[in-house]
């Protein structure tokens, strides 16, 4: 990234020290969030103006130290080096002083010209601390400025001192402090350096920090050596560092790194002797009197259950309900579109209209989600910042840990609907959390096999035509199978695929809890809402394009085109003898036909969405105004000759709406899209899906809502106006010789099947790879239609019954699932043991 | 959880009981691991109290100066210690 104009500001600092609020506090409401080259460490970053000028800001991800050992120290200390920021501004927990100062030390190791924000020093008052910051300031070397990040204390302080650091290193820069006493190991330092020195190529590097990190053996330190000098110039000084560090090590019967965190902890000592005071001895804070009841071995279990209860109540169940809410919204604004677009004609309609209503559609499901994921999000946030996330970590990780997944994946799976109903995309957002990027990237593919709330009514449907004497225990079978397919296909990954991803020790800190504020928690919420319709609107769009094509793709043959034609015309022709003689006849028919018959299908679904005796009477209106002339003829109350008009065109009505299902049928079956689904039969049919059901499986990949919706259009006979779906799909698979098995084919399908779009453009922001999110589609779907396959062909072989596989299938995977987690604990304990006798 | 197998005198954080107190003598594990123990101010010679093990007995909490840890027993096991005097 290139420097911008003005001046260039980098904020590090510790976990929990508060260091994103205080860099919301310092650049406002002008942020933006972007990837670090490579990586999926999200580089924030905004700007401020103050009396000078610009000021570009980055946060960096929070780190303990500045070693190479995780990705995120990696990132932070790749951007320190290479961009050099003009001021860092070094945020510690002031009530944690001892830690923080750690990372100051190497930061200023590094040359880095700095500021030392004393962050959250409420708390540290709070606990009654005292801290001379004019003598921590001057043993420093350093401006230090006391903030309040959370109640925006401290802003202009700061932003003074940046600029005054800023100012003075142009005008009278200084060499950096020498702050830490390696003591015996200064001469190799030097030595070291002295070395370095001859080398124009890392004359850029600050020397004293490359000789220790060198000296340390810190891999990313050696790598850049490499890189700089050539292989050849690099060898002979590795050689000679790795006999300076053997030398050592065996005089001081230790290794180098250990030392030199010696070291900084007794500088840390010194620096802070007379410096802090204070502090009370033994009381209890209050984050430990809430810890004992909460994370209390008898009661932690209920705590985490209300807390799971609550967020999906709030989130889930009322946000579903708002939805009820925002939807005649959105249905409205199709309308609007619908209006605009050239109006339907009889039987065909342009094709301008039929793709503006199909992308409204496609838009419209994914904005329909808009408030659930708001209050989704904003609930995530509160669990963040008040702290909780890191304990149900910790209540959970065992179990979790088991299956190679990370006691943080407890969230995003309760997202994707362990039980019922929820979202993937949510789920797969929140991962980004888990700090140890193998259980990371598990969590990533298994939260699309949670029951998301698309996947509910295509589970409804098939429970109400193959399942009515077994519903209820069908609805156990699979409100619990998402969770014992997720474990087992956690373990398997991270035992194959995964086993190369990096991991990362689970060690850290349980913050303090925080009242969440405001702010913090809005400014999240609309952030990663916003962040949704921005990535997955765009692309589900594209799709639902190329879904069209698919589908409407060759379109009729003229024999079949003509064929409708003709009986269109013929319906006409009925209606107009129906009014022969009828006074209307002049206004229903001619070229006001299929204006008026548009004009009956707007206000019937007007009426339809109409909620409330108000709103059916500003419809009313709504249409008498439109059209005063058609009016009587769609309504049922009017005189007895508009009554005979309206009957009869309700036949016509119905028969086109008949003729066009028809039409709509057969073009999908002549499409590419119907073409893909039979040229797929020769596999699917060990699943016992034909066509039509591989049709509306392909369809669901672009929004999962729609494969019961393409099931509608594809089992539409159109012979008996009044049976259900549900009827009419039993009938015509049961015809078939389909029974509850391929039910039960299709639910294992839909349980294992590839997350919808929107989740797999997720899954490439999480995980930063096309390779990955070809992953997640192409995995679950060999994996669901194997275990379909041979749940459906077993099945058949052996004669089961529908509910006879599901739970032979159930309880297999459970059975599985309670070999695997106490093999793996047999193998923990094997390992732990085995290390043991060799420390 | 099967027995953690006995290992003549030396104990490690792994066997201390909820309430105890210890004082950090080695670190045998290596690595990210190891630098994180450090970051997180586990230093030999530091004093640290166990709070609680999970419900599930793993992991377990740590308490040291004002900042709680977690980490799982499979690290623990790596932290040699020794007794202090029991929390007054």
């Amino acid at each position: 990234m290139s420097k911008r104009d003005g001046v260039l500001v980098a904020l590090a600092g510790q976990q929990n020290a508060g260091k994103s609020t205080l860099f919301n506090v310092l650049t406002g409401a002008r942020q933006h969030v972007a990837n670090y080259p490579g990586v999926t460490v999200d580089k924030k970053y905004g700007q401020y103006r103050d009396a000078v000028g610009s000021v570009y800001t980055v946060d960096l991800p929070g780190t303990y130290s500045l070693t190479s050992f995780s990705l995120e120290e990696r990132v932070a200390r790749e951007f320190l080096l290479g961009d050099r920021p003009d001021v860092t501004v070094n945020v510690v927990d002031a009530s944690n002083l001892r830690r923080s100062l750690h990372l100051t030390l190497q930061i200023l190791e590094m040359e880095l010209p700095s500021v030392l924000a004393l962050n959250m020093m409420d708390v540290a008052e709070g606990r009654g601390l005292q801290i001379d910051q004019s003598l921590l300031s001057e043993r420093l070397q350093l401006p230090v400025v006391a903030t309040v990040g959370r109640k925006g204390q401290g802003r202009e302080a700061l932003r003074e001192a940046v600029r005054a650091e800023a100012s003075r290193q142009v005008e009278t820069p200084t060499p950096p402090p020498v702050l830490v006493d390696y003591g015996p190991l200064e001469p190799i330092i030097a030595q070291v350096q002295q070395r370095l020195a001859r080398f124009k190529a890392i004359a850029d590097l600050p020397q004293r920090w490359l000789a220790l990190e060198l000296l340390e053996g810190d891999s990313q330190a050696v790598s850049i050596l490499v890189e700089r000098l050539g292989e050849a110039a690099a060898r002979p000084l590795r050689e000679a560092i790795g006999s300076l560090i053997a030398e050592f090590e065996q005089q001081q019967d230790m290794e180098i790194s250990d030392y030199v965190v010696g070291c900084r902890d007794r500088a840390v000592e010194r620096l802070l002797d007379g410096v802090l005071s204070g502090g009370e001895q033994g009381r209890k804070t209050l984050t430990e009197r809430v810890d004992r009841v909460v994370l209390n071995r008898w009661l932690a279990p209920g705590f985490l259950l209300l807390t799971v209860f609550a967020i999906y109540q709030v989130s889930i169940v009322w946000g579903y309900e708002l939805t009820n809410v925002t939807w005649p919204y959105l249905a409205k604004g199709r309308e609007l579109i619908a209006g605009l677009l050239p109006s339907a004609h009889f039987l065909v309609d342009p094709y301008v209209r039929s793709l503006g209503l199909w992308l409204v559609d496609s838009a419209n499901t994914l904005l329909n989600y808009v408030p659930i994921f708001i209050i989704l999000f904003a609930c995530i946030a509160i669990v963040e910042d008040s702290g909780y996330m890191a304990r149900i970590a910790f209540i959970l990780d065992k179990v979790l840990h088991r299956f190679g997944l990370h006691g943080q994946s407890t969230l995003p799976l309760i997202l994707g609907g362990v039980f019922a109903g929820g979202c993937a995309v949510p789920g797969v957002m929140a991962t980004k959390g888990i700090p140890d990027n193998r259980a990371r990237m598990a969590t990533i593919f298994t939260v699309p096999f949670m029951n998301c709330l698309a996947k509910v009514p295509l589970y409804t449907l098939l429970l109400g035509i193959f399942f009515v004497e077994h519903k209820s225990l069908m609805m156990f079978y699979i409100s619990t199978m998402t969770i014992v397919f997720a474990l087992l296909v956690a373990k398997l990954l991270t035992k194959t695929v995964l086993s190369g991803q990096e991991t990362s020790p689970f060690v850290m800190e349980l913050p303090h809890y925080h009242l969440p504020t405001f702010n913090g928690v809005a400014r999240r919420a609309i952030e990663r809402t916003w962040q949704y319709i921005k990535k997955v609107g765009t692309v589900v769009l594209a799709v639902a394009v190329v879904v069209f094509v698919l589908l409407h793709l060759p379109g009729l043959p003229e024999a079949r085109k003509a064929h409708f034609q003709q009986e269109a015309e013929a319906a006409i022709e009925r209606f107009e003898q129906a009014l022969a003689g009828n006074p209307y006849r002049e206004i229903a028919t001619g070229a006001n036909l299929v204006p008026l018959i548009n004009y009956y299908s707007d206000y019937k679904r007007a009426k339809l969405n109409a909620t409330g005796a108000e709103a059916s009477q500003r419809v009313t209106e709504r249409f008498q105004a439109r059209n005063a002339d058609f009016y009587p003829l769609v309504i049922r109350g009017g005189d007895r000759d508009a009554k005979q008009a309206s009957r009869a065109l309700r036949t016509l009505a119905r028969e086109r709406q008949k003729l066009r299902l028809q039409m709509r049928e057969e073009r999908i079956t002549h499409s590419i899209l119907g073409t893909i689904g039979r040229g797929m039969e020769p596999i699917t049919q060990f699943a016992g899906f034909d066509w039509k059901i591989n049709v509306a499986l392909l369809a669901s990949f672009a929004a999962r809502e729609s494969s019961v919706a393409t099931l509608g259009v594809l089992f539409q006979q159109g012979d008996d106006e009044n049976q259900t779906l549900e009827e009419r799909m039993g009938q015509e698979t049961r015809e078939g010789g389909a029974t509850a098995l391929l039910a039960v084919s299709m639910i294992l399908f839909f349980a294992l099947y590839p997350p919808c779009l929107a989740t797999t453009m997720m899954v490439k922001v999480q995980t930063g790879s096309y390779k990955w999110m070809a992953f997640s589609i192409i995995f679950p779907t060999i994996l669901g239609l194997a275990v379909s396959s041979a749940v459906y062909s077993i099945g058949m072989a052996v004669g089961a019954t529908g509910i006879e596989a599901m739970s032979a299938v159930y309880w297999s995977a459970f059975v599985l699932l309670l070999i695997v987690g106490l093999f793996s604990d047999r193998q923990a304990s094997r390992l732990l043991r085995q290390r043991f006798s060799e420390g | 959880m099967s027995k953690m197998p006995e290992r003549g005198g030396a104990q490690t954080l792994n066997d201390i009981r909820p309430g105890g107190r210890v004082r950090i003598h080695r670190h045998h594990a290596e690595a990210a691991v190891r630098q994180r123990l450090l970051d997180l101010g586990l230093m030999p010679n530091v004093v640290v109290t166990v709070v609680r093990s999970a419900p599930l007995n793993d992991p377990i909490e740590l308490k040291l100066e004002a900042s709680s840890i977690t980490l799982r027993r499979h690290e623990a096991i790596t932290i040699e210690v020794t007794s202090e005097d029991s929390e007054s």
